[in-house]
């Protein structure tokens, strides 16, 4: 019981932590931005818009999942909290998962909310809307899976976002070739979109393979 | 809990802070570790918290995992600015499984007043204050302290003292990084030397 309490506590507080310092603004901020200067710079042709809405949505919501790991596990190394998460009566790949699922529920909920709108405004038919925020929300469980890992490698590198950028990017890809195709087919084939069930995989790969090698990168940094 | 170390040798890259350290810590000792500055007491902290693994020589505990029994108070305090200091102590509690009321972890270091104030407004000794509260908030038999003292005031010492001997009186190991003499501490172990 006490492994569930001390995972439940970094799960509460990262998901407070996400708020009140402020940083999960900026990937919403980041995705509203793209979202809504694309479809103005590709000018009014609305057949186009259609064409490379879904894979805006997906390159964005991306995008946006690599702006916050940088610091992630970095904040935790700089101010000392990191060395207690390694005093926890409970593996350190369940902490790490907790404060995956806490940026999941921070960030990620917000960011396929947000994609309502920005898929309407990309011409998305209304009723494939949802599909495509399912899809979003699925293929952010894989970005953030995959994104611990590389954000664990980088935790002690300064500057490191390029770093993460460069390893998690060919992680990156599977989901977003498959949830984009998923997506731009959302109209006519809802949820059984080919492309959706191998995205659902990758975003089950990630969620737990992500944790592990994030702990086991975390444990060769504490010396 | 008892402590065992043996013929201990630790390395920082290509260079060998010390070797063949043995100490013993018997149930309610208080280890006093000194020497010069880079003499490695950081480094035989963090080897005893299992962050760093010696390049020879053992450690025992008399517990099984000991990780889940130790309290490390680090140089820096693992606060978070956003976060109120009962916050803190909440999140430690539940993180530790400890059972101890925050509230009265927060009189006995003085912070009471300061309770609500997001952690980013504590000036350095009181930021101590709050990381000294953690090991009171969850009890754990093994206590290092890696410069326990620095920035706290003359009442902020005779506190860390007091809390000290309060824990050894439990059983409890302590196991202290200092540059001046705290409480009284009946094994002394100096690196370098």
């Amino acid at each position: 019981m006490t492994m569930w309490r001390s995972v439940s506590a970094v799960f509460r507080r990262d998901l407070r932590l996400a708020w009140a310092g402020g940083g999960a603004a900026a990937p919403l901020g980041f995705f509203a931005g793209a979202t809504t200067l694309v479809p103005l710079a590709v000018g009014p042709d609305l057949k186009t818009l259609a064409l490379i809405g879904p894979s805006l949505l997906w390159v964005t919501v991306a995008l946006a999942a690599l702006m916050i790991l940088e610091r992630l596990f970095q904040a935790d190394l700089e101010d000392g909290s990191l060395d207690q998460l390694h005093l926890v009566d409970a593996p350190l790949e369940f902490i790490v998962a907790a404060k995956g699922a806490a940026l999941w529920t921070a960030i990620g909920l917000p960011l396929a909310l947000a994609s309502l709108p920005a898929a309407l405004a990309l011409q998305t038919p209304p009723h494939a809307t949802i599909a495509v925020a399912i899809g979003l929300l699925i293929g952010l469980a894989a970005f953030i899976g995959f994104g611990l890992f590389g954000a664990a490698l980088a935790a002690g590198v300064r500057r490191g976002g390029v770093l993460i950028a460069i390893l998690v990017l060919p992680f990156f890809a599977p989901p977003i070739i498959f949830g984009a195709a998923a997506a731009s087919k959302a109209a006519s084939e809802g949820l059984g979109a080919p492309g959706f069930l191998l995205l659902c995989g990758c975003a089950l790969a990630g969620v737990a393979l992500g944790p592990i090698g994030a702990a086991a990168a975390l444990r060769q940094q504490t010396g | 809990m008892r402590v065992d170390v043996e013929s201990l040798a630790i390395e920082r890259g290509e260079l060998r802070l010390f070797e063949n350290l043995s100490f013993t810590a018997a149930p309610g000792a208080h280890v006093a570790l000194t020497g010069a500055n880079g003499t490695g007491k950081t480094s035989l902290l963090r080897a005893l918290a299992g962050f760093l693994a010696p390049s020879a020589g053992t450690i025992r505990f008399s517990i099984e995992e000991p990780a889940a029994q130790t309290h490390f108070l680090g140089h820096r305090d693992g606060l978070k600015g956003a976060l109120e200091v009962r916050e803190h102590l909440m999140f430690w509690r539940d993180l530790f499984g400890g059972a101890d009321d925050p509230a009265e972890a927060l009189a006995r270091v003085g912070l009471t007043r300061v309770a609500d104030l997001p952690a980013r407004a504590l000036s350095a000794g009181q930021s101590r204050r709050l990381s000294l509260a953690r090991l009171l908030v969850a009890e754990r038999p093994l206590w290092l302290l890696d410069e326990p003292a620095a920035g706290l005031d003359t009442a902020g010492k005779a506190l860390l003292a007091d809390l000290i001997a309060a824990h050894r009186m439990t059983g409890g190991v302590v196991i202290a990084a200092v540059h001046e003499p705290l409480g009284a501490p009946d094994v002394d172990v100096r690196l370098g030397a």
